[in-house]
């Protein structure tokens, strides 16, 4: 049903000019830089579920995240969300409607929280920008009930974040991402920077929070078994590209490009009987990416098509794949 | 006899507000060509133990006792003089980001040889020769040319591994890595975890691996060390902590960690934070957060006990002898 997508995402790309300065490059005859990094990218995410971006650092999945919510300027294509495409709003109550449905959650507790400022006002921040709050009173209520929401007391708000642990400090951007009333939810990176017991618990709340609230995430993870948790949907990122989007259980149990049966060989296992692999080779670099498809240097089943041109993606079941072996069924 | 043998180690933190004790009553040893893995939350104590072996503790934390032996002799209270002939000779350290821990300034090839040449009688072209043959070890590709290059031309990876060989110069018989990991993707880190390993099989490098990582641990290191509050929880074979953790800690710990094609609607976890260093409780640290607390954990400190039919031992009640938990 078409009407259950909230959030499109069409051919988006983010190329930033990394050029030297023009009279530099005039002396030294150098050409412009451009690097591109996200080059074609086109995902759906329906209302209530999560979809989730997987990929090695460097790939632009945080770019991603960061054009989607406003913060890079994107150089063409669509966001669509609910039916609005982003680029073709110009009335300005509309836009404010916008950005008050979409909030973020970014990686770092430690920078994304001012440490001037009180925990109260932290949160009560989009209330103030977005005219939420009837008077003072119905303000600090809603603190109040936010700060219940994220598992912390209300006597937490009168406090400053220094006096929080990275898990606490993470609960207080949930509360502040929450305290707009959002729909949709970027999270990037929400539980890097934890330890796996804290990471845990806010992966708890967050799955309990979009139940309650039938939020909607955008979820950015390099991590494949925190990604294997959370998501219903995931896509996996290949220098600026999606190279699969599947269902969850379609990725583990039936994984089909060259580069996601790679990744998920990569993951250390608990269990310590599965000697993986060591991979051969690194991510290239997004400036001077490889001809044709980008991962062909690090791809064993690589032929001469793959060096002249890139995929697209094709449909297989539920499943979409950019990959010529998986399209001539060598694969 | 072990290569570092550390026994009943004490950090401590003057501060205006009262004294922090930040590590406390840790002992653990290493043999040669073990990979010891040290776990635990960030500030738990793990970067602090690892940081005292090589005298590198930030003022003004400071050992308040105990004793670090390092193949037999007392390195606990070297004075700095001697304790830089020891620091990157028999000791070598690699840090968590590689970009920090090298000098922007010079080439690798300078940093390298440097190293060599302070700790070892050797001509500058004979350093130069070591040096290739150090970074052709690590598995850096056309090192001849990657000699002359700064560590910004070096992704990540091959950044790390420019650390590595930094570290083993000398052939150190110790190396303390210290979240070696942690900055690099899951491909790169399979690439660097295989190389601490055979460091430690061909050349009988004794290492101390300390992460936040199980999936690392699980992987590289023969025995872990779980670290709770700044004193040691549980320690054992690798296999045992995992498959078979007995402190309820490492238990909750091990349950935590999301597994692939697990499907649960929510993932076990230990309720509440690990306390604060002035805030600890008296007793077990662990005791508001374990759901087998009883009176004798509230009120003393256990010791390291025999626990469990896989070999290790844990600090709980629950393995003491005699009624005194019941």
């Amino acid at each position: 049903m078409p009407n259950d997508i909230i959030f499109t995402v069409n051919n988006l790309k983010v190329h930033f000019d990394i050029s030297s300065p023009f009279i530099t490059r005039l002396i030294n005859g150098a050409p412009k830089l451009v690097l591109k990094a996200v080059d074609g990218l086109s995902f759906r995410i329906r209302r209530g579920e999560t979809f989730s971006l997987v990929g090695e650092s460097g790939c632009g999945k945080s770019t991603v995240a960061r054009a989607v919510s406003g913060l890079y300027s994107v150089t063409s294509g669509d966001i669509i969300i609910d039916g609005q495409n982003l680029a073709e709003v110009k009335n300005k109550s509309k836009i404010t409607d916008i950005s008050r449905r979409m909030q973020m959650i970014f990686q770092s507790p430690y920078a994304s929280l001012d440490p001037r400022w009180r925990v109260r006002d932290i949160i009560a921040e989009p209330i103030r920008a977005f005219g939420l709050a009837k008077n003072k009173e119905d303000e600090r209520s809603q603190v109040e009930k936010l700060l219940r929401q994220v598992g912390l007391s209300e006597r937490d708000g009168e406090k400053f974040p220094h006096e929080f642990s990275g898990g606490q400090r993470q609960r207080i951007s949930i509360a502040r991402a929450l305290s707009s009333r959002p729909e949709f939810l970027i999270c990037d990176e929400p539980t890097s920077a934890l330890d796996v017991s804290v990471q845990a618990q806010i992966l708890n709340l967050m799955t309990e929070l979009q139940d309650e609230l039938g939020l909607t995430y955008l979820f950015i993870s390099h991590d494949l078994a925190v990604i294997d948790h959370i998501s219903d949907w995931i896509g996996v990122m290949y220098l600026g590209r999606v190279c699969e989007i599947t269902p969850k259980a379609a990725l583990f149990s039936n994984p089909l490009h060259p580069y996601t049966r790679l990744l998920l060989e990569t993951i250390p296992d608990l269990k310590g009987n599965n000697k993986r692999s060591p991979l051969e080779g690194e991510v290239p670099s997004p400036i001077t990416p490889p001809s044709g498809c980008t991962f062909h240097p690090r791809c064993p089943f690589a032929k001469e098509r793959c060096k002249r041109e890139r995929p697209e993606l094709i449909t297989l079941g539920e499943s979409q794949v950019a990959c010529h072996a998986v399209e001539e069924k060598r694969l | 006899m072990a290569v570092v043998d550390i026994s009943n180690l004490c950090i401590e933190f003057p501060t205006r507000r009262g004294v922090l004790s930040a590590v406390e009553n840790l002992s653990l040893s290493i043999e040669a060509g073990e990979i010891l893995g040290v776990v635990g939350e960030s500030g738990a104590g793990k970067s602090l133990t690892g940081n005292a072996i090589v005298g590198l503790l930030e003022p003004p934390g400071h050992v308040t006792a105990g004793t670090i032996f390092l193949n037999g002799r007392d390195i606990t209270h070297l004075r700095e003089s001697e304790m830089r002939k020891i620091r990157g000779a028999q000791i070598g350290v690699i840090f968590q980001d590689p970009l920090t821990s090298l000098d922007p300034l010079y080439t690798i090839g300078r940093q390298l040889t440097q190293t060599i040449l302070t700790h070892q009688d050797m001509t500058r072209a004979e350093a130069k020769k070591r040096a290739i043959d150090l970074l052709i070890e690590v598995g850096i590709p056309a090192p001849e040319k990657r000699f002359d290059a700064y560590p910004h031309e070096f992704s990540g990876g091959m950044r790390q591994r420019v650390v590595i060989a930094l570290a083993l110069c000398c052939e150190p018989c110790l190396i303390i890595a210290d979240e070696p990991t942690t900055a690099l993707d899951v491909s790169v880190q399979a690439q660097i975890i295989t190389l601490l390993k055979r460091l430690a099989r061909e050349k009988g490098v004794a290492t101390m691996l300390v992460t936040h990582d199980m999936g690392v641990i699980a992987e590289a290191a023969d025995r872990v060390a779980v670290i709770y509050s700044g004193r040691l929880a549980e320690i054992g074979t690798v296999r045992s902590i995992i498959d078979n953790p007995q402190h309820p800690y490492t238990k909750g710990l091990m349950d935590s960690i999301p597994q692939i094609g697990q499907n649960l609607k929510s993932l076990p976890n230990i309720v509440g934070s690990m306390p604060r260093l002035d805030d600890r409780p008296s007793g077990c640290a662990f005791n508001p957060r374990c759901s087998k607390s009883k009176d004798i954990c509230r009120r003393e400190l256990p010791n390291m006990i025999a626990a469990g039919d896989t070999g290790q031992s844990a600090a709980c009640w629950i393995y003491a002898e005699g009624d005194e938990y019941a």
